[in-house]
C-alpha cells in the first residue's frame, strides 16, 4: 500500500504543480496583456496611459521579471492569497469561491455518488435478464446520448415551465434572504432537485451498460463457473460477479472526475444556480482574471482531493493493494 | 451458450499480411473489414446480418445526408434574418424560425454538419496523439513507460471544460479546427491507455518475436505485427471518441466556447437559453438540436456494439 500511495501522491503533486503552472502560464501565452485589454476600455491620451499602465504593473506585480512572477504566483497559491477580484473591487478571490463552493458541493456530490450507485444496481442487474435487459440497455444508450445542455433545458422546460413543479432557476427563492429557517431551507431544496436530477440522469446510461457489459464478463468467467459448479446458487455468483465488476468502475469513476466536476459549470449556467461554475463564468464575462486563475487552482485542487478520496475506497474494497502493505508481493 | 463459430478474429496469429496500414485505416474511418483482407468476406456475411450494426449505420446515414444536403435545400442562410419572427414549423419555416428570425431548419442542418465535422477532428487528433504515446510506451515499457502514463495520468486530472474557458476566455476568435484538436488534446489519453494495455500485452507473443529476430524495425513490427491484432479494438475506440467529442463540443458552444461566426447545435441551444425560449415555451427552438445530436450519437453507441459483435464471435449469440 505504501508504494501505491506514494506514486498517487506523486501524481497528484505533479498534477498539481502542472496545474497550477498552465494556470499561471496562460494569461502569459496570449495576445495582448490583461492590463492592456482593461484600459482599453478608457478613453486615455498617452501619458496618462503610460501612467495608469505602469501603476497597474506594479499593483498586480506585473513588472519583476517573469520566473519571479511565477514564484510569486506560487506563493500566493500555497498561502491561499489568490489577490482581489477586480469586478468585484474589495473582496478577496478566496471569499468569493468559499461563497460558492457549497452550493457546488452539494449538487455534485450527491448527484455522482447516487448517479454512479443507481447506475451501478441497475446494470448488474439487468445483465443477462432478458426483460430488464431489453428496458435497461435502449434507454441506457439514449441517456449515454443525450448532450447534457439539453437535458438542462428540456427537464425545467417540462417540469418547471409545463407542469410548473420546481422552479428552474437561482439556488432559492428571491423573497428570501439566507437565514436558518425552515422556509428557506425548503426552498433551498426546492431549487436544488431540478440541477440535481438532470446531473444525476445524464451520467446515469453510462454506469449501468458499463456493470451490465462487465457483469455479463464476469458471470462467464472461470470463477464463476467453477462456483456453480460447486452447487452455489446464482445469487452468490451475481453477488460476487457484483463485486469483481466494482473495480474497474470505480477506477472509471475517478477517470470521469475531472470532466464531471468541469461539466458542472453548464449545469450552474443552466439553472442559474450560484456555485463555482457561475462564478467562472462570470469572471469571464466582466474579464475578471484574477478570479478565473483562483477558481481554476481551486478546482483543480477539487478533482485531486476527489481522486485521493476513490484511492482509499480502493484500498477499503481491493484486497490486492492492502497486501501490499502487508509486505506480501505488490 | 454461443454457437461455434469457425474462428476467434481476436487470437492474436492474425496473418500480418495487411493491404493497408491499419493505423492509418483506423484513423480515418474506413470500413474495418479493410484491415484485415481475408477476413472481409466474415465481416461483411456476419456486418449484414447484424440488426445493431445496420440499423445504426443506416441511421448515421440518413442524419450524414441530411447534413450534407439540409444546407443545400434550406432556403435561407443560418444566420440570415428571415424578418419573421418566432414563427411555429409551417411550410415557409420547415422548423419555425428563432427570436431572431433566423430559420431553425437551416440551423439545425449547418450544425448537423459541424458537429460531424468537430466529432471527426477530435476523434482523429485524440487517435493520433493516443496511439504514438500508447504505442511508445507500452513497446518500450521502463522508464518512458512510466514517465508516459504518468503524463497521461496528470492529463485526464486536469478538467478540460475548466481549462478550455480560461484559455477561451483570452481568445477573441476560435475556429472549427480549434475546438477539435482542443477536444482531441485533451481526451487522447483514453486512447493511450487502451493501447499500451494492448502492446504490453502483445509484445511478448512468439509472432513479435520473431517478426524482431528477423530485424524489422520497431515502427514497423508496430504498424504491421501489433496494430492489426488490435486494429477492431481500436476502430471501436474511435467510433466511440468520435461520439463523445461531439457531445462535449455540444456544451462547450452551450457556453458560447465554441467556434464564432458559425452556427453549432450547441449554440443554437445557447442562443436558446439567453432569449428565455424555455419560458415562452418556444419548444421548436431548443428541442430539434438535441434531439439530432442524440440519434447521432445513439446510432453511433449501438452501432458500436454491432461492430463489437462482428469483431468478437463470444458475443455474436445474444
Amino acid at each position: 500500500m505504501r508504494r501505491y500511495l506514494v506514486r498517487k501522491l506523486i501524481t497528484y503533486v505533479l498534477a498539481f504543480f502542472v496545474g497550477v503552472t498552465i494556470d499561471w502560464g496562460i494569461p502569459h501565452l496570449m495576445p495582448g496583456d490583461p492590463i492592456q485589454g482593461l484600459l482599453s476600455k478608457f478613453d486615455l491620451d498617452s501619458a496618462s496611459y503610460a501612467a495608469l499602465y505602469k501603476s497597474f504593473a506594479q499593483s498586480f506585480g506585473l513588472n519583476v521579471p517573469l520566473w519571479q512572477q511565477y514564484l510569486d504566483f506560487w506563493k500566493g497559491v500555497l498561502t491561499g492569497n489568490m489577490g482581489i477580484s477586480i469586478s468585484d473591487a474589495p473582496a478577496k478571490v478566496t471569499t468569493l469561491v468559499f461563497g460558492a463552493m457549497p452550493y457546488t458541493l452539494a449538487l455534485l456530490v450527491p448527484a455522482v455518488v447516487l448517479s454512479y450507485i443507481v447506475g451501478n444496481r441497475l446494470g448488474a442487474a439487468a445483465a443477462r435478464r432478458r426483460l430488464l435487459d431489453d428496458t435497461v440497455l435502449p434507454v441506457g444508450y439514449i441517456l449515454q446520448s443525450i448532450p447534457y445542455p439539453w437535458l438542462a433545458l428540456v427537464v425545467p422546460y417540462l417540469l418547471g415551465v409545463v407542469w410548473k413543479v420546481f422552479p428552474t432557476s437561482g439556488a432559492y427563492s428571491e423573497t428570501l434572504l439566507p437565514s436558518w429557517s425552515w422556509t428557506f431551507i425548503a426552498s433551498l431544496l426546492d431549487h436544488w432537485f431540478l440541477p440535481f436530477l438532470t446531473v444525476f440522469i445524464v451520467s446515469l446510461g453510462g454506469w449501468a451498460i458499463g456493470m451490465r457489459n462487465l457483469v455479463i464478463y464476469e458471470l462467464e468467467n472461470d470463477s464463476s463457473r467453477y462456483m456453480r459448479a460447486l452447487g452455489a446458487s446464482e445469487r452468490v455468483v451475481r453477488r460476487y460477479a457484483y463485486r469483481n465488476a466494482s473495480l474497474p468502475q470505480l477506477s472509471g469513476l475517478a477517470l470521469q472526475l475531472g470532466v464531471v466536476i468541469g461539466g458542472n459549470i453548464v449545469t450552474e449556467i443552466a439553472f442559474d444556480y450560484p456555485g463555482l461554475g457561475h462564478l467562472i463564468y462570470g469572471a469571464i464575462e466582466s474579464q475578471d482574471y484574477f478570479l478565473l486563475q483562483g477558481i481554476f487552482i481551486f478546482i483543480v485542487l477539487g478533482v485531486l482531493i476527489a481522486n485521493f478520496i476513490i484511492d482509499l475506497v480502493f484500498i477499503a474494497v481491493d484486497p490486492r493493494t492492502r497486501l501490499s502493505m502487508q509486505g506480501a508481493a505488490a | 451458450m454461443s454457437e461455434s463459430v469457425s474462428e476467434a478474429p481476436q487470437t492474436p496469429q492474425l496473418p500480418s499480411a495487411v493491404a493497408a496500414s491499419p493505423v492509418a485505416a483506423a484513423a480515418v474511418g474506413t470500413a474495418p473489414g479493410v484491415t484485415i483482407g481475408r477476413r472481409r468476406g466474415d465481416f461483411l456475411y456476419y456486418g449484414l446480418r447484424n440488426k445493431k450494426l445496420v440499423f445504426g449505420l443506416g441511421l448515421e446515414l440518413v442524419l450524414a445526408v441530411f447534413a450534407i444536403v439540409g444546407p443545400m435545400i434550406a432556403k435561407f442562410a443560418p444566420e440570415a434574418l428571415t424578418g419573421a419572427q418566432l414563427q411555429h414549423p409551417n411550410g415557409t419555416y420547415w422548423l419555425g424560425t428563432n427570436a431572431l428570425g433566423q430559420d431553425i431548419f437551416s440551423q439545425l442542418a449547418n450544425g448537423l454538419r459541424e458537429s460531424y465535422l468537430v466529432g471527426l477532428l477530435g476523434a482523429v487528433s485524440a487517435a493520433v496523439v493516443g496511439m504514438a504515446l500508447g504505442f511508445t510506451a507500452g513497446w518500450r515499457g521502463g522508464i518512458l513507460d512510466e514517465i508516459l502514463q504518468m503524463i497521461t495520468n496528470i492529463i485526464v486530472m486536469i478538467p478540460a471544460l475548466v481549462l478550455l474557458v480560461v484559455i477561451g476566455s483570452y481568445l477573441n476568435s476560435r475556429s472549427v479546427l480549434f475546438e477539435g484538436v482542443f477536444i482531441g488534446l485533451t481526451t487522447w489519453p483514453w486512447v493511450a491507455r487502451a493501447v499500451r494495455a494492448q502492446t504490453f500485452s502483445l509484445r511478448s507473443r512468439e509472432f513479435v518475436e520473431l517478426a524482431r529476430l528477423s530485424g524489422k524495425r520497431p515502427v514497423s513490427i508496430i504498424i504491421r505485427d501489433i496494430a492489426p491484432n488490435m486494429a477492431s479494438y481500436l476502430f471501436l475506440v474511435v467510433i466511440l471518441l468520435f461520439g463523445s467529442s461531439m457531445l462535449l463540443a455540444a456544451s462547450y458552444d452551450f457556453l458560447g466556447l465554441g467556434p464564432t461566426g458559425t452556427v453549432s447545435l450547441g449554440y443554437m441551444m445557447n442562443a436558446a437559453q439567453n432569449e428565455a425560449a424555455l419560458l415562452y415555451r418556444e419548444w421548436w427552438w431548443f428541442i430539434p438540436p438535441g434531439v439530432v445530436l442524440t440519434l447521432m450519437v445513439a446510432a453511433l453507441l449501438v452501432a458500436n456494439v454491432g461492430l463489437d459483435e462482428v469483431f468478437n464471435p463470444k458475443l455474436r449469440e445474444q
